[in-house]
């Protein structure tokens, strides 16, 4: 540590004026920083991109193999190319956990709220940066897993015999959809929606927990661990509650071709968006009540 | 200038700091002292607004931390533990938290500079050494020019170099008119840079004095005297006012009398003393003696309110 300046006075600061001062769109800006200044960030998006267009390519390969060789068809080639986000979420969900809780294990906290001491705009700026950086990123995803995945399943052909685009028999055609298909650009909207909401689960569990082991396994029990639970109901009721529950209903928008147990795109939507609002609400009430 | 009203902080049953009053100057770097677990660090964190108090109010500058319109420009921080995360470089730190208020890139250079940590501005500060992470949060304090500093235990993990650089710059910034408060639970290193001392034990104010003060009343002559007759000496001693006691048979430590006076006694009776040593009783000892009575007795000596 050599050449420390001694006994320097802190250079003068232009006097302060107006200018300076805390509002909510700086800490956006602060925000924005320091999501993109960690190394982790780029670590799971990364991951999250690997994922969700490499395993969209991989099962597009081994369906289309399966169709060309053993016959059969795919009624929905758009969530089939869409299926990487199922594990792509893991690496969402966790760095919107860690958002909130690595500030916590490090202390960052107490820096981040004696700057700005009012609290609510720290989490404005985190939902609303985190939210609009995954969107696109996931958006960017899900396109480059749509045409990767439909461009695979394109080089297999089907006999057209259960061809569900109406071809008459003897004549084969390519598996793949394009964009134009029904219901595939608003799959791919879909998926990156849900991946912002997982996102965004996390962040409520992460200010509602502080706790990073704590806040994963509530994220991952809600989405993951609570359709496997509902099983053990009587199936009677089971269909009436599995298709409410985060996994089913956040995924809804991710389908083409609706089945009957699971809500459509849009209400599946909203009622994933419920989850997602009370999550960061209690996310808030803690953060404004308990000492940081 | 920093002033705390009746502030008191309950974790269930627990107290941590119980109807703590006291104003901080500027112009002066005032001590806030206290072994341990006294209510130091919550206190500061109440004073910033991060913990909530039970009772009472914390103003700066008149005002509620959270209603300040730039914390960061009327009230610089530095917070016991490290409040930096460990992924980031220190440079992306700063510059995080100036973006907060809208200061730019040129001032986080130059706090940088200022705390001799431009070269590492680059690195993650999970590999920062517990002095560079001090100097970052000593930096971070600057960072809007502020006028009230709230340092909690700042030469912590420091080397020497870097202690006197502390005690240099406390200084400076106190006379340039701003309020510095720092905590220490080192009533030595204090005594090398506070002027105004502000005393805690248990959670509750002991003293609110200046260090010549503080140095004065404690002052009181103690003084070691060694012979071969002491339980004589004692008897011929023992006066109102005259405390005296023994640890070894030949010892007796008499306060409220000067050595002349002690010497002049055993003159006369014709008691060989072996040794006679005046003993000024040292801050640090008058610390030790204010915060042992409140760790014994769980209420403030009430000796020590005159102080």
């Amino acid at each position: 540590m050599s050449g420390i300046a001694t006994t320097t006075v802190p250079p003068a600061l232009a006097p302060i004026d107006a200018s300076y001062g805390v509002t909510q769109r700086r800490v956006a800006v602060s925000e924005w920083i320091k999501f993109r200044s960690l190394r982790s960030t780029w670590w799971s998006i990364g991951v999250a991109l690997l994922i969700s267009i490499g395993l969209g390519i991989v099962f597009s390969a081994l369906r289309g193999h399966d169709i060309e060789h053993n016959g059969g068809f795919e009624v929905d080639q758009t969530a089939l190319s869409l299926r990487g986000f199922y594990l792509a979420q893991l690496a969402v969900g966790v760095l919107g956990v860690l958002s909130i809780t690595g500030e916590y294990s490090t202390g960052m906290i107490r820096a981040t709220l004696s700057a700005v001491p009012k609290r609510v705009p720290v989490w404005l700026a985190k939902i609303g940066v985190f939210a609009a950086a995954i969107f696109v990123v996931t958006l960017i995803a899900a396109f480059i897993a749509f045409f990767t995945g439909q461009a695979v399943l394109s080089s297999y052909h089907s006999s057209g015999l259960f061809g569900a685009t109406g071809f008459g028999l003897g004549q084969t055609h390519p598996l793949g959809v394009s964009l134009g298909h029904p219901g595939s650009v608003r799959a791919i909207f879909g998926a990156a929606l849900y991946m912002v909401g997982v996102g965004l689960l996390g962040i409520g569990c992460g200010f509602a927990i502080r706790n990073t082991g704590g806040a994963i396994a509530a994220l991952f029990g809600l989405i993951l661990v609570l359709p496997l639970l509902a099983q053990a109901l009587p199936s009677s009721l089971q269909v009436h509650v599995v298709k409410y529950l985060p996994l089913l209903a956040g995924t809804a928008g991710m389908n083409t071709a609706t089945d009957g147990d699971q809500l459509g795109p849009w209400a599946g939507l909203g009622v994933f968006a419920i989850y997602v609002v009370v999550a960061l609400g209690i996310g808030l009430v803690v953060l404004r009540r308990r000492d940081a | 200038m920093i002033e705390a009203t009746g502030l008191t902080k309950r974790y269930g049953e627990k107290i941590a700091v119980q109807d703590l009053s006291f104003t901080v100057q500027p112009g002066v770097v005032t001590g806030f002292l206290g072994p341990n677990g006294a209510g130091k660090s919550t206190t500061m964190r109440m004073l910033l607004g991060l913990d909530r108090p039970s009772a009472g109010t914390a103003r700066i500058n008149g005002r509620s931390y959270d209603q300040l319109k730039a914390p960061l420009c009327e009230v610089g921080a530095l917070l016991e533990a490290k409040a930096i995360h460990t992924g980031r470089s220190a440079r992306n730190h700063l510059l995080a938290l100036a973006a907060t208020h809208g200061i730019g890139r040129r001032r986080v250079d130059d706090v940088l500079d200022l705390v001799g940590l431009s070269h590492v501005a680059g690195k993650r500060a999970g590999g920062f050494s517990l002095g560079m992470g001090q100097r970052l949060g000593i930096a971070s304090a600057l960072l809007g020019d502020p006028h009230t500093l709230i340092l909690d235990e700042p030469v912590n993990g420091l080397d020497p170099e870097g202690i006197l650089w502390i005690r240099t710059l406390l200084r400076r910034l106190a006379e340039e008119g701003r309020t510095v408060f720092v905590s220490s639970h080192l009533m030595s290193e204090m005594s090398l840079t506070a002027t105004h001392l502000i005393v805690v034990g248990q959670g509750r104010l002991i003293a609110d004095a200046s260090v010549a003060e503080l140095t004065a009343a404690s002052g009181r002559s103690v003084v070691r005297v060694r012979t071969e007759e002491a339980p004589r000496l004692r008897d011929l001693l023992a006066d109102d006012g005259v405390e005296i006691s023994s640890t070894e048979r030949d010892l007796l430590t008499v306060v409220g009398l000067t050595s002349t006076q002690i010497g002049r006694v055993a003159a006369e009776a014709r008691i060989a003393l072996i040794e006679l040593t005046p003993q000024q009783a040292s801050l640090e000892e008058a610390f030790m003696e204010l915060t042992r009575d409140a760790v014994e007795f769980g209420t403030p000596m009430e000796g020590a309110a005159a102080v």
